[in-house]
């Protein structure tokens, strides 16, 4: 119990405390802007609701990151995973009419088909040629950023307005909302139990901790490597393009170009702050919510530059990340590991 | 032979999280002196070599070099005192040639710019003092181990080093490979060095060295002359207690028709074949072994069968034919695997309860959900059949000692009672008595009536062990000895080329 | 039509200027064995503080050192994250992109109280280069740098000690390299040609600072270093091919070739979907450092 909470315990006070430092040392009060900060995401019920709500997309990329992390796989690709997913959904959404019941789900799946095929080039390229997914993901960030870029200001534009984005969904594609909250936090749930069920009694996670942690002892007992690496790479896709369905299906209703202020990049200090867990996933991914929902509030009451979560974020994923991610051992390193 | 004293240590003790790996060793060696330092695996050999060489640092004892009392804080250091050292394990780049690896670290520049013209006269004329001739301009990559080595042996010469250290110099060559690497050292010898070498081949001690210094748990048990000594003294004092020196009984019966036939075995490599052609049968409670220097194909040979290369030929397991197959196919087929990379064969991160069913775990699952009971009812199984050293089925395999993980790897991959075991270096690494154990679950295995291909680089363990002895060359079967015709020197030369 | 004329030439060398900087020192930094992903937020730093220098002193020059040192500066915590900490190559890489990121938009709000972009400041002079035209300094110090770092990296001892360090860092260790030593040196050095590059966005092109201005450029170069198979004159050569399809990109905005319109963003993806399919190619193949991401010799020394 202690070695579970001592590690991310410690990166939070060092993340903070240097954080708090940066403020004070840029001539504001770290005092008054944290307050500020947690006034801005737990002050009143609608500013809960609200952080509840930037906690569900992190929750979802976080376990996609986290999947990842069990693999060995590094997804830094779940921005772009979660936009194109966004998209599918949007455009199914709008594009297809159908009754609720079938179209909020066909939506919620388009958007995991995407996302999981923006996750299966790294993926099959790490398993079959052992080209490290960093790179390809970081490089499949960019071109989904063009791609829905180019869609929404072009074949997929809406007409009726210079923004670029698609035209809004249909009602029957939304996600049902209540007391400012909607029905993707639910999802998120379902998520967090389903990888805690699966990483702690199933096979699939058994393989898939084994490939990530010693990858020439799962090949020779008779795992397949590189179709646990496509598996793991294509659900963790599929979770990140869920995030971008449940943001466009439950809170803007559209894909808007940009619409994603970075989830895919908190998604990395969410996982590494959870340690892998869904316990400490679903914990952090509410933390980095009430840090980006109180850091609107902190930024109109102070002086205090809401930038300063990604900062602390930055040093959240060093401190945490030290202990996380081990470097790669041993002589050569060979094809698995040429970065 | 002059006497002063080229190193001398004084009451080394060295640590590593707690554990003492040297405890108040003293050491000497002299100049014109082949010193060698045995004892067995975990005696603290290669640590106190690595202190000298300045690879870690003593936490207390003092160390001398030519008489002057030293501080050797990194091999730069050593290097600077005339101390070389060749690791068991090459320190070499493969992408670079022979000639930059040897430069490297000690370059002279003209301009700024390296210049390897001197350097390359240099070590010409070093090696044609000694003998050693290596093609400067390949690149270590394509060279052979035995030139490899030789590379390793030029660096030190190189950075003008008077004492060598060698850590177990002959465990990479085949016995002539050895013999001539002896000769060399010895005119180094004579020509005033300091030559130490790590052994623990007591035969080539006795031949070759001058002096021996016996470790046992980290502390001097000896250090005598060779003349006044005898292999079997000297393996009293290692392990500190008379060890049966008889040779381990063999399966009697040798049964009829073949558990596993291969034919045209053959796998790709990075030029050429890496494994050509090869066929053989091993018959039930036979134990065929595996000879040859290390890197002629038996690891090609060992992954083929176990389905971790692509190969083509068949292979025929108890009258299937597996070629075709996965690994998972092959082992629920009836074969066990005993890994001689030690990465192949367990998590180390993991637990011995998650370790215990790893390649069998498919067996404990119900839809695709692990049950418990039945993974610490395996795991206690194993624990206790194979006498694992253990704080419990919890404990992460990497707390437990060699031995006791080799235990594992080998009461894991028996408890399904296989028909053909591929063990590879399967007591590499182990002290005398878990070496005893593994053997005698080997024989164990044969007497039960399955077949065993036993990969091994040490000659003497395959000739204890095997009925029939294959010896490799360069990715073929150079040849298929019986017991009886398997001399040393017969499959020695055949190690080496030498048709049967 | 397209056109190659010297306008077209001119603006590759442009755009291909901060790419070729940051390639080069992508380079030196994984030749040695560290993983560079940091180039980003390398980049970004010395943009930000490149323009703050100049908007301080009024001096473009004191602007560059900044920069310059911040790049260095990033590397310096890289370093001494990956060598010293221990912590994953990757990892560290991410943080320090993310923390540039934060760092230079915090401190763009709290000094400008404007998240958008700083006030003009002094930008870098040009220099009349024979042959080349009137030339940005750092555009001639790119060229220069590429022309000489592969006879450093082959022919000298430190050039040596360098690959030896990224491709087997015990071996070097055993052969007498302050592995470590190396290390730092060359991500430092990584770090300052990672900030100029980024001085060259702010000072060199548009006279300001503006948020995030890096936009990508980092991994662009991380993009060249690969297809240049770690090598100088192919990081460089690769940065000059991207540099030019971003140049012909911003040529044919709005123009149709052969009766189709390509959009830019097609364009603009290309280095991306390039790097990837190159990498496909080189599956298999050694052509990166051996040890790049590597630091077990370097826990002793």
């Amino acid at each position: 119990m202690r070695r579970i909470i001592s590690g991310p315990a410690f990166a939070l006070l060092a993340a903070f405390g240097l954080g708090a430092m940066a403020i004070w040392v840029s001539g504001g009060n770290p005092i008054t802007s944290f307050g500020a900060m947690f006034a801005g995401a737990f002050g009143s019920g609608p500013t809960v609701a609200e952080t509840l709500v930037k906690s569900v997309p992190l929750i979802i990329t976080g376990l996609a990151v986290a999947l990842g992390l069990r693999a060995g796989l590094f997804n830094i690709g779940v921005e772009g995973q979660l936009l194109v997913g966004g998209l599918c959904a949007a455009y199914v959404g709008y594009a297809v009419k159908l009754p609720a019941v079938v179209h909020l789900p066909l939506c919620i799946v388009c958007g995991m088909i995407g996302g999981a095929a923006w996750g299966l080039l790294p993926g099959f390229l790490r398993a079959k040629r052992g080209v490290h997914e960093v790179i390809t993901t970081i490089m499949m960030n960019y071109i989904a950023f063009y791609l829905t870029h180019y869609l929404v200001t072009n074949p997929l534009k809406d007409a009726t307005t210079m923004a670029p984005q698609t035209p809004e969904a249909l009602s029957s594609a939304w996600l049902p909302a209540f007391g400012g909250l909607h029905a993707g936090i639910l999802l998120a749930l379902i998520c967090l139990a389903g990888y805690a069920f699966v990483m702690g009694r199933g096979v699939f996670g058994y393989e898939v901790k084994v490939v990530g942690k010693a990858p020439d002892a799962a090949r020779a007992a008779g795992i397949s490597v590189t179709g646990t690496l496509v598996r793991a790479m294509l659900i963790s896709g599929a979770l990140a393009g869920l995030a971008g369905a449940v943001e466009v299906l439950g809170v803007h209703h559209k894909f808007y170009d940009q619409f994603s202020p970075g989830y895919g990049f908190d998604s990395i200090a969410v996982a590494f702050l959870g340690g892998g867990s869904a316990l400490g996933t679903g914990l952090s991914a509410l933390l980095f919510g009430a840090l980006r929902n109180g850091a609107v509030g902190m930024q109109l009451a102070t002086d205090t530059p809401r930038e300063i979560v990604t900062i602390i974020q930055a040093i959240i994923i060093v401190m945490a990340g030290t202990k996380f991610v081990k470097n790669s051992s041993g002589s050569g390193g060979g094809a698995d590991d040429p970065l | 032979m002059e006497n002063t004293p080229a190193v001398e240590m004084i009451g080394i003790t060295k640590r590593f999280s707690g554990v003492a790996a040297n405890e108040g060793v003293d050491f000497t060696a002299s100049w014109g002196e082949l010193h060698a330092l045995i004892g067995e695996n975990g005696a603290g050999k290669s640590t106190l070599m690595n202190l000298l060489y300045g690879l870690h640092i003593p936490d207390s004892g003092e160390i001398k070099v030519g008489g002057d009392s030293v501080r050797i804080a990194d091999p730069r250091d050593a290097i600077a005192l005339g101390i070389g050292m060749v690791h068991q394990h090459f320190m070499l780049i493969p992408a670079f040639t022979a000639l930059e690896n040897i430069v490297l670290g000690a370059e002279t520049a003209k301009l700024g710019l390296t210049d390897f013209r001197a350097a390359e006269a240099k070590v010409l004329a070093t090696g044609e003092r000694f003998g050693l001739r290596v093609d400067l301009h390949k690149k270590v990559a394509d060279l052979s181990v035995s030139a490899q080595q030789k590379v390793e042996i030029l660096k030190a010469l190189y950075r003008d080093a008077r004492i060598l250290i060698l850590d177990e110099p002959t465990s990479v060559l085949a016995p002539q490979e050895a013999e001539s690497l002896f000769e060399m050292l010895r005119r180094m010898v004579a020509e005033g060095m300091c030559v130490i070498l790590i052994s623990h081949k007591l035969n080539d001690v006795i031949s070759y060295a001058d002096r021996v210094t016996v470790l046992r748990r980290g502390r001097v048990v000896a250090s005598l002359e060779t003349g006044q000594t005898c292999p079997e003294e000297l393996t009293r004092m290692m392990v500190g207690e008379d060890v049966p020196t008889a040779e381990p009984q063999k399966a009697s019966v040798v049964g009829e028709g073949a558990v596993l036939k291969v034919r045209d075995l053959s796998v790709r490599g990075r030029s050429g074949r890496a494994l050509d052609s090869v066929s053989f049968d091993i018959r039930p409670g036979e134990v065929l072994g595996v000879a040859g220097v290390d890197g002629n194909g038996q690891r090609e040979l060992a992954e083929a069968l176990v389905g971790l290369t692509r190969s083509t030929g068949t292979i025929t397991l108890g009258g299937v034919d597996i070629s075709g197959m996965s690994v998972r196919g092959r082992l629920e087929q009836g074969m066990a695997y005993v890994p001689e990379d030690r990465r192949f064969a367990l998590a180390p991160d993991f637990s011995i309860l998650d370790n215990s069913i790893l390649g069998f775990h498919r067996g404990f699952a119900y839809h695709g959900i692990l049950d418990l009971d039945e993974m610490v009812e395996r795991a206690d199984e194993l624990i206790g059949r194979n006498d694992i050293r253990a704080s419990g089925p919890g404990a992460p395999v990497k707390s437990l000692s060699g031995g006791n993980r080799q235990k594992l790897v080998l009461g894991r991959a028996l408890i399904g009672e296989p028909t053909i075991l591929i063990a590879c270096q399967p007591t590499m690494g182990l002290d005398v008595h878990a070496t005893a154990e593994i053997h005698r679950r080997l024989l164990a295995e044969c007497t039960r009536g399955a077949g065993v291909l036993l990969i091994s680089y040490d000659l003497d363990e395959i000739l204890a062990l095997s009925h029939r002895v294959l010896v490799m060359y360069q990715g073929r079967v150079a040849g298929v000895l019986t017991r009886e015709e398997a001399s040393r020197e017969k499959v020695g030369a055949m190690m080496l080329g030498a048709k049967a | 039509m397209i056109h190659f004329d010297a306008e077209l030439l001119n603006s590759t060398l442009r755009l291909a200027t901060p790419l070729i900087l940051a390639a080069l020192g992508g380079v030196l930094c994984e030749r040695s064995g560290v993983v560079n992903i940091a180039l980003e937020g390398m980049m970004l730093a010395g943009a930000f503080f490149g323009m703050l220098g100049s908007y301080w002193t009024g001096n473009p020059w004191v602007g560059m050192l900044l920069g310059a040192a911040a790049g260095g500066a990033f590397g310096l915590v890289h370093a001494f994250l990956t060598q010293r900490m221990k912590l994953n190559h990757i990892v560290s890489g991410v943080a320090l992109n993310i923390f540039a990121l934060g760092l230079t938009t915090y401190l763009l709000r709290k000094l400008f109280m404007h998240a958008g972009g700083s006030p003009p400041v002094n930008g870098l002079p040009m220099w009349n280069l024979p042959g080349l035209g009137e030339q940005n300094p750092l555009t001639e110090l790119a060229l220069a740098g590429t022309l000489l770092m592969t006879p450093f990296l082959w022919r000298t001892p430190q050039g040596l000690r360098l690959r030896a360090v990224g491709e087997n860092p015990e071996a070097a260790l055993a052969a007498g390299i302050r592995v470590g030593r190396v290390r730092f040196a060359a991500v430092i050095a990584g770090g300052l040609l990672g900030g100029l590059s980024g001085v060259y966005l702010s000072l060199g092109q548009l006279n300001m600072f503006a948020e995030g201005m890096s936009g990508g450029r980092g991994f662009i170069a991380l993009a060249a270093v690969i297809f240049g198979r770690w090598t100088p004159l192919g990081a460089a050569g690769a940065a000059l091919f991207f540099g030019f399809f971003d140049a012909l990109q911003m040529r044919l905005q709005g123009q149709t070739v052969g009766g189709v319109v390509i959009p830019s963003e097609f364009m603009l993806m290309l280095p991306y979907l390039l790097t990837i399919v190159a990498l496909a190619g080189f599956a298999g193949k050694a052509v990166a450092p051996a040890a790049l991401g590597n630091d077990e010799a370097t826990a002793s020394n």
